[in-house]
């Protein structure tokens, strides 16, 4: 990969000085993918024909004096967002084949900055899980260490960035399946502010949560990406009108002064030491560079995985409820339309989504309603106070992103409770509709192997500027990010 | 709190219109009773006068002006449907026929 740009913003100044074109630039990340797709299994469609077709027109345009950020960078687009001419599965059987007749807005946008498009990556199916181990097309392998997990959702997406399949991805994060796979994979994951960017066209998981995010492999480019996608769309009626911010050019202004709390419900028992070390060193580094570091408390932070998994699961319920084998997508065939419902959703859909479907429908149904979900959307006003209270005190947050280093494919744990709580570190912020960046952290050693662990920043509504900005400072001092997983492992 | 049943199972997977097999059943019962259980400690919060959160957003209301635009085309719309006709999706028969 030496003989690549390592980033986004990297690739523009060869593509501008003629050092190589965008034809060039794509054929070279096909070859890459070819190469170490046996092993890593990041992609679920590549479209090579399409992505040269936009690369030749990428090249035409810059023949023409055109000159922006994105104009001929090839990326990797999660599965579960709708790009005209590649199927779109979210990893599901209930899926398979689909074309979506429609665009979503970020890809559209994408695609007129003149990106081009490598293919789709994998997931966890309809987003839900931890580890890709839940697509119904086979788990992706982390390329720091293949017998492993790069995380999910968004594991796909971060294992392409990580392994060189793409210079960079769009994943979504609608409980932490941006940012936990980042950490996972070295990679930068951000989530923005819940309404900064549209979802029109993204596969809907849990509409009051779900949010498309940049996965790169450095600060800068993820706040390119960020520009490029973020702003109102009159399409979906939850996105800000607030015009998006130059984060590309807030990246310098240091952290000197800056206040951040590292909230101690965060810091928990039976957290992996690895990771307990690296947020402690994180917060070192913060205060060697003039930030002050506080104590700060997020007292309903235990609270987080209940109300996510009552709201994210009712949600998910009545928005998977489309799939009915009549419209589009897989069908049973049977005779009777009952019957055909059923057993197309009982077979189309994986055992992970069957169990979030039932568990989300026992909350919405009569007699559970108030005790289950109203009661979670009550706890969930008092998650988002705790983080309002806490902003008033501090800039931002710091904090581990998940509690454990990334575990071996087969051995996520098998009790419900246990595999819900991975997410315990960033659920609560995604309640609350915050930001949050995950940004490499160093390395934990685990039987020989050098295993990446994230440190995430969690902010204002609207202030992913100073994630950024802070992001920024930290990946300057650490130079974490820089290390790339050796081929002899792939 | 008592644990799911596996009939119970059989009632919401009947609202959630999905065909389970009698291990998954079984398997469900178990999995949503630990979920369950877990989160009955959320009863243990006071939530009097607190407003339940639908949305994160302050936004309200997003209007915009009725005026008719194009849409998705018929054939589009269609495209991936398993069964059509006469442009057209094609369902069977809902209600029986009698005389």
């Amino acid at each position: 990969m030496s003989d690549l740009p390592r980033t986004i913003h990297e690739t523009r100044q060869w593509l501008r000085s003629g050092q190589i074109t965008s034809v060039e630039l794509t054929e070279a990340y096909l070859e890459r993918i070819q190469q170490v797709e046996p092993q890593v299994h990041a992609y679920l469609h590549v479209a090579a024909d399409a992505a040269l077709a936009q690369a030749r027109l990428a090249d035409e345009r810059r023949a023409a004096g055109e000159d922006t950020p994105l104009l001929g960078v090839p990326l990797a687009i999660k599965d579960v967002i709708n790009v005209l001419g590649m199927p779109a599965t979210a990893a599901s059987r209930i899926l398979e084949g689909f074309m979506p007749p429609y665009e979503a807005t970020v890809a559209h946008k994408l695609r007129e900055q003149g990106a081009v498009f490598l293919g789709k990556a994998n997931t966890d199916e309809f987003a839900m899980g931890w580890s890709t181990e839940n697509s119904a097309y086979g788990a992706t392998h982390n390329p720091w260490a293949l017998d492993r997990t790069p995380g999910g959702s968004s594991g796909g997406p971060a294992a392409a960035v990580a392994a060189g399949e793409a210079p960079a991805a769009l994943g979504t994060d609608t409980g932490g399946s941006v940012r936990q796979p980042a950490s996972w994979t070295n990679t930068v994951g951000m989530r923005p502010t819940y309404g900064r960017v549209s979802r029109y066209g993204v596969i809907a998981f849990a509409s009051s949560l779900d949010q498309v995010g940049p996965i790169t492999r450095d600060v800068r480019d993820n706040a390119i990406l960020l520009e490029a996608i973020a702003g109102h769309d009159p399409h979906d009626g939850t996105t800000f009108p607030d015009p998006v911010p130059p984060y590309s050019q807030m990246l310098e202004g240091g952290v000197k002064g800056l206040r951040l709390g590292l909230p101690r419900e965060y810091l928990t028992e039976d957290m992996h030491p690895g990771v307990r070390e690296a947020t402690q060193e994180a917060v070192r580094v913060l205060r060697d560079l003039g930030a002050v570091v506080e104590e700060a408390s997020l007292p309903y932070t235990d609270y987080g995985m209940p109300v996510y998994y009552l709201i994210a699961t009712a949600e998910a319920s009545a928005n998977l409820a489309r799939y009915d084998g009549v419209r589009y997508g897989y069908s049973a065939g049977a005779a009777d339309l009952q019957e055909n419902y059923k057993l197309t959703r009982g077979r189309g859909f994986g055992p992970e989504v069957k169990r979030r479907i039932l568990l989300g429908a026992y909350a919405l149904s009569a007699g559970y309603y108030d005790a289950y979900y109203l009661k979670a959307q009550k706890v969930r006003t008092l998650i988002r106070a705790d983080f309002d209270a806490a902003f008033q005190r501090f800039d931002a947050l710091v904090a581990p992103v998940a509690p454990i280093p990334p575990f071996r494919i087969g051995e996520a744990p098998t009790d419900p409770v246990a595999l819900y709580l991975l997410d315990v570190l960033t659920l609560p912020s995604a309640l609350a509709g915050a930001p949050g960046i995950s940004v490499p952290a160093g390395f934990v050693e685990e039987d020989g192997e050098q295993l990446p662990v994230g440190i995430q920043f969690i902010g204002r509504p609207l202030d992913e500027a100073t994630l950024y900005r802070i992001a920024s400072a930290f990946e300057r001092a650490t130079g974490y990010g820089e290390r790339a997983p050796t081929d002899a492992a792939m | 709190m008592p644990k799911l049943t596996p009939d119970e199972v059989r009632h919401i997977a009947e609202l959630a219109k999905l065909a389970l097999t009698d291990e998954e059943i079984e398997q469900y019962a178990s999995d949503l009773s630990a979920i369950l259980d877990y989160a009955r400690q959320l009863q243990q919060v006071n939530t009097e006068h607190i407003h339940p959160t639908a949305s994160v957003l302050p936004l309200r209301n997003v209007m915009r002006p009725d005026e008719p635009r194009p849409g998705l085309a018929p054939e589009d719309a269609l495209a991936n449907a398993p069964e059509r006709q006469d442009g057209y999706f094609k369902v069977h028969a809902v209600l029986e026929c009698s005389q």
